[in-house]
């Protein structure tokens, strides 16, 4: 919403400066997004006359004058040389000084010789200053004005632009008028009184208004009032209506639009006139019946039947509230003229400008709610201007519909504000507050206030609404900050089990290497259905995606990071390591939502470290370097990694003999990982190896609260342990986890750690065996172990490794 | 006697001279071992007259320890002199390149890190951390919120809908954090006082504007609870978290539609060309939307706003991330530019506390 201090002023009986005035707007929730002072454009130029205007000794075009100038202070008599044609002497135009920036071509004047001869300044024309485009001469000032006066000043403009944002809640601040009354109530001035209208009614109208609406519709449009002017000459509007609709962004169309534009914007009242002589019978607010129309903006509109139409006899006009038609819209011949004031319904507004998708001043308005009770005035109001504008005489008023009482009246205890602020505020004060803002309030027998909201504010429901009125206009700057009171004098932990576990694994993947990614919840369909399955994404595409590269929501993580990683690779980065906490989608419901942490390593971005060293070259990525973090992150939480079951069935975006998952039972897999499938990688167009990680955080099963934090008794035992060395063959394709646990099992109280240290494959083994090699330790806790005692936990172990292995001791 | 002077003499000599452990240990046979001539002639003492043991026995007796104790010490001089030798050969470039370690390349996320930053000043001033999903009803992004079906304040929300589903509902991607207010009332009791930061979505792409970006909401909701004590929260947790003194706080009056009143709260701060520093200056800020928990919102949450009132805020966890360490654009905390996650990312150690500063 634009205005220009002036217009303000109209309204506004004020001394405040516009410093002031911009800043109380922010204070009372009329933000102010800029201000524009058309002035300071012009700062550089002023007023001076041509005393005298001769030839140029060597140019026919160009005239030599002595120019009479304000310069730095003092009146000086200048050379300058100029070319317009109406350069003459006694001229009295504006002048720019050496020094000056030309606004239109941003040229610094300088003294200069043009010809030959000394030339020092410059006359200006109304587009080398920016004021039209007008270039046939230099500007010619009508009327008198000092040598010197501020070029803002003689031109008339230094009428500043003041642009607020209006909140949805405030329609009545969509007029000029309801901008002063709020500067006014916060104590800026005074509201002025708009003067009454008196119309003499010279005649009947000829054109009747019903309202045609079924049962149950008739909100659309409760009232509708109008007046025919007769006998008007349109034409182009006077110089300040037309200067200010073009200040505030307007185009100046003819008077009569020019006249329901202005008052749309000075008084928050749209209205919508017709040329009498296109209509056919009596105006018709009613819902659409399906017809189609040509609408003001050129297009054509169908209405259905829940929009609010205007028609005649003869066929649909506009959408009642939001667009006129162009057929039936005034023109530079209109003579007689129909003026229609209305009140529509805001829903209904609303939903026919969404589904027509017309965006309009009086859409904009009405969808927010307007002044029911302007109705009546704005066909009085636009009457008056248009006769005075274009001459005519008005017609009667008539008027469909009865004006609907919208007010609330709230029962209001003061204390309320006290109470919701912290603000302690005298009654008085109150009451003042609300009945500047124009609510009717009297003392009620209970004690309480009763309050009526006035017709211009919809948004007034309750007790809360009246305490942000009149705490906005007291002041907000004065809420003093009160400390909450500390429920425990130490803070307790916060945080969910979820929560704590995302703070872990971030920590824990950083401290191995990994750098934090933060990306897109959305991707496109086609990485969507490579992690997801083509049918199964279907419900994770948005209705109304920003682009189609963000149209699904992600069902993993690992397609945003693999192209990030092709995006980085791009540049020039390797050896990449990247992981995100975070959620993925497995369908369009609030609970689908899982939480996962997610990481890549690509090129040589092993455990160990990477890339080329003195110390010998880190290998190629592979499948155990990704287990590796699956089996930390799993540990960092808290879950005993050495009870996990281990199996090799890996979601399809693995590759299949490289990628595993870590199950807690049969069921439950907490982490999947491996190399990333080839056919995978090279739909996602980035160049593999590329080694992955998926922890499922939500599948990792919340620990059970413990009675104590105690810690279980520490027995150190004082006996050594003891270490043997086991080789066996098994088959090629046995898991070493199969051996381990057998070994481990063969005696659970003795046997304290396997480790597998060894593994080989080929020489004098046959083609479809290997050999696995373990180191098992023995804790003794009451004794040492006699060589019998250990050679029968050594045959044990033996035993358990070739019964659940099928294979042999190696000799 | 002379011949033990003269076997004492070339044997100490022999010792100096030995130049290895090995010749050393050759003339301590010799001399000392079982056959050694010291050795001999100590055998010779049993044979020996009381008279004439009496005087050779402490004679002999010091021969052997002398040379004893010189060829200890000459082994000790021949150990050190090895040493220093073997050391001297075994001298490395101690200057060539370690492996890097990975904590030193590792990264936390300026958005991780800052949430976390936010979560432990909460924390203190005796917030729980509530959470909602991203995927939303529109009762609870909008209708539970006091958003009427059709109001204008809904189309500036510019959300993202799924597809409308086969029993006429239609899931939208959440387009604040507001919506956790009711769903941690509905199933708790008053008095509350949580945060809930999460990514939100907004149909929105420009400089300034990501389609993704993350709130954080913070609600108090009790019997007294007033517009000043949520001046008084803004304030202290600005504070901690720009780790800074003389926080202020402006309110101007806005609208939302789940507040009454709604303000705009303002910070004090001066502009030094694109820096922005809190807690000085003359120049204010806008940094976050707050206001007085409307009475239909905590209807809608089972809560009689007779009895309990309070308040909300929602502040920009990503605009909060570039304010603090001086990121200029907010498209690139989603671009995952590994140069720019190394360059604004944080160590793994830096866990940010009350006890040791938020920041290192």
């Amino acid at each position: 919403m634009k205005f220009t201090l002036s217009w303000l002023k109209d309204h506004l009986e004020t001394d405040a400066s516009l410093e002031t005035i911009v800043e109380t707007l922010t204070m009372v929730g009329l933000e102010v997004e800029g201000v524009v002072d058309p002035a300071a454009a012009l700062a550089p130029f002023a007023v001076a006359r041509i005393v005298e205007a001769v030839p140029h000794p060597d140019a026919d075009k160009l005239r030599l004058c002595k120019v009479e100038a304000l310069v730095e202070g003092k009146l000086q008599t200048l050379q300058v040389v100029c070319g317009a044609p109406n350069a003459r002497t006694g001229l009295l135009g504006i002048f720019a000084p050496s020094g000056a920036t030309i606004p239109s071509n941003g040229m610094v004047l300088k003294p200069t010789k043009i010809r030959g001869v000394e030339s020092n300044g410059m006359m200006c024309s109304e587009r080398e200053l920016e004021l039209s485009d007008e270039h046939n001469g230099i500007i010619e000032l009508e009327g008198e004005f000092a040598v010197g006066t501020p070029a803002a000043d003689a031109l008339g403009h230094n009428d500043p632009v003041i642009e607020i944002a209006i909140t949805p809640n405030r329609p009545d601040c969509l007029g000029v008028y309801g901008v002063a009354r709020d500067l006014a109530a916060a104590g800026l001035g005074t509201l002025k009184t708009r003067p009454a209208l008196k119309l003499s009614d010279a005649f009947k109208s000829p054109v009747g208004i019903e309202l045609n609406f079924a049962a149950g519709t008739e909100s659309a449009c409760p009232v509708f009032a109008g007046r025919m002017v007769k006998g008007v000459k349109n034409g182009p509007s006077p110089k300040w209506l037309r200067e200010r609709l073009t200040a505030i962004g307007l185009r100046p169309i003819n008077a009569l639009v020019d006249v329901t534009n202005y008052i749309s914007y000075d008084q928050g009242r749209p209205l919508h006139v017709y040329d009498a002589a296109k209509l056919s019978g009596n105006l018709k607010a009613r819902l659409g019946k399906g017809e189609t129309f040509l609408a003001l903006d050129g297009k054509e509109y169908t209405a259905d039947d829940t929009m609010t139409v205007i028609a005649d006899d003869a066929c649909v006009l506009g959408f009642g509230g939001i667009m006129g038609g162009e057929e039936s819209g005034s023109t530079e011949t209109t003579v007689d003229v129909f003026i229609e004031s209305a009140y529509f319904d805001p829903n209904r507004t609303a939903a026919t400008g969404r589904k027509t998708g017309i965006i309009s001043d009086a859409r904009y308005r009405f969808e927010r709610g307007i002044d029911p009770a302007s109705t009546l005035e704005g066909a009085d109001r636009a009457a008056a201007m248009i006769m005075e504008l274009c001459g005519g005489t008005v017609s009667e008023r008539v008027v469909a519909g009865a004006v609907p009482d919208t007010r609330e009246v709230i029962s209001f205890d003061p204390a309320r504000v006290a109470k919701l602020t912290g603000l302690t505020l005298g009654r008085d004060e109150i009451q003042t507050i609300l009945s500047k803002l124009g609510f009717e309030v009297v003392e009620a027998s209970n004690g309480l206030l009763s309050v009526t909201a006035p017709t211009w504010r919809p948004d007034i429901f309750g007790s809360a609404d009246l305490v942000e009125e009149v705490v906005r206009i007291h002041g907000l700057h004065e809420v003093t900050s009160t400390p909450l009171p500390k429920s425990a004098a130490v803070a307790s932990p916060v945080l969910s089990i979820g929560q704590k576990r995302l703070r872990t694994v971030r920590r824990s993947l950083a401290a191995r290497g990994f750098v934090e990614a933060v990306t897109w919840s959305f991707i496109p369909q086609t990485h969507a259905a490579l992690f997801g399955g083509e049918n199964e994404v279907a419900p994770l595409a948005l209705a109304n995606p920003i682009s189609t590269d963000m149209s699904h929501m992600r069902p993993s993580i690992l397609p945003g990071l693999v192209a990030a990683a092709g995006r980085n690779m791009a540049k020039g980065a390797r050896d990449i390591m990247l992981f995100e906490a975070g959620q993925h989608y497995d369908g369009d419901q609030p609970g689908d939502q899982a939480l996962v942490a997610v990481g890549i390593r690509q090129g040589t971005a092993g455990v160990t470290g990477s890339g080329r060293h003195w110390q010998g070259g880190a290998k190629p990525v592979d499948v155990f370097d990704v287990k590796a973090d699956a089996v930390t992150v799993l540990a960092g939480l808290g879950v005993k990694v050495e009870n996990l079951q281990i199996a090799a069935d890996a979601p399809g975006w693995y590759h299949p003999g490289r990628s595993g998952v870590l199950r807690m039972g049969p069921k439950n897999v907490l982490a999947r990982f491996g190399e990333l499938h080839p056919s995978v990688l090279n739909a996602l167009d980035v160049a593999g190896p590329i080694v992955a990680f998926e922890v499922l955080l939500d599948a990792v099963p919340t620990p059970k609260a413990k009675a104590t934090k105690s810690k279980p008794a520490l027995t150190i035992p004082d006996l050594q342990p003891v270490r043997r060395d086991f080789a066996f063959i098994v088959a090629k394709n046995m898991n070493a986890d199969v051996l381990i646990r057998a070994a481990a099992g063969a005696d659970k109280k003795l046997i304290v750690d396997v480790t597998l240290f060894d593994r080989f494959e080929g020489g004098s083994l046959g083609a479809d065996e290997k050999s696995l090699a373990i180191e098992v330790t023995l804790q003794p806790t009451e004794k040492t172990l006699t060589d019998d005692e250990l050679e029968a936990v050594s045959t044990k172990i033996v035993a358990m490794v070739t019964k659940a292995t099928g294979g042999r001791l190696r000799g | 006697m002379t011949d033990l002077q003269a076997l004492e003499t070339e044997t100490l000599k022999a010792i100096e001279e030995a130049t290895t452990e090995k010749t050393l240990e050759d003339v301590r046979v010799a001399a000392l071992g079982k056959k050694g001539n010291i050795s001999e002639l100590m055998k010779g003492l049993g044979k020996m007259s009381p008279e004439e043991r009496k005087e050779m026995g402490p004679a002999l007796n010091g021969l052997k320890d002398r040379v004893g104790d010189a060829v200890a010490s000459r082994k000790a001089a021949l150990y050190e002199a090895a040493l220093t030798e073997r050391l001297a050969t075994e001298r490395v470039d101690v200057s060539l390149p370690v492996r890097p370690t990975p904590l030193e390349a590792g990264r936390i996320h300026p958005l991780s890190q800052v949430m976390d930053e936010i979560t432990t000043i909460f924390c203190d001033l005796g917030f729980a951390v509530e959470e909602g999903p991203d995927i939303e009803s529109d009762f609870y992004n909008f209708e539970a919120l006091n958003f009427p079906e059709g109001h204008p304040a809904r189309e500036m929300h510019d959300t993202f809908y799924f597809n409308e589903r086969a029993d006429g509902t239609r899931p939208l991607l959440r387009t604040h954090t507001s919506p956790v207010q009711v769903r941690t009332m509905e199933k708790g009791k008053p008095p509350f006082r949580f945060i809930a930061p999460g990514r939100t979505f907004r149909c929105d792409s420009d400089q300034t504007h990501t389609p993704q970006f993350h709130q954080v909401e913070g609600l108090v909701v009790d019997k007294d609870t007033h517009m000043g004590h949520l001046k008084w929260a803004l304030e202290e947790f600005l504070r901690a978290f720009f780790e800074t003194e003389g926080v202020e706080i402006r309110f101007r009056p806005s609208f939302f539609p789940f507040t009454e009143p709604s303000m705009e709260a303002d910070v004090r701060c001066a502009r030094l060309g694109n820096e922005i520093r809190i807690g000085e200056g003359d120049d204010w800020l806008e940094i976050l939307g707050c206001g007085m928990v409307h009475p239909n919102v905590l209807k809608s949450a089972g809560i009689d706003p007779e009895v309990y009132q309070g308040f909300a805020f929602g502040v920009g966890i990503d605009r909060l991330a570039m304010l603090k360490y001086g990121i200029p654009d907010l498209r690139a905390f989603f671009e995952t530019d590994l140069r720019w996650l190394r360059h604004y990312g944080f160590s793994a150690l830096d866990v940010p506390t009350l006890a040791g500063g938020l920041s290192s």
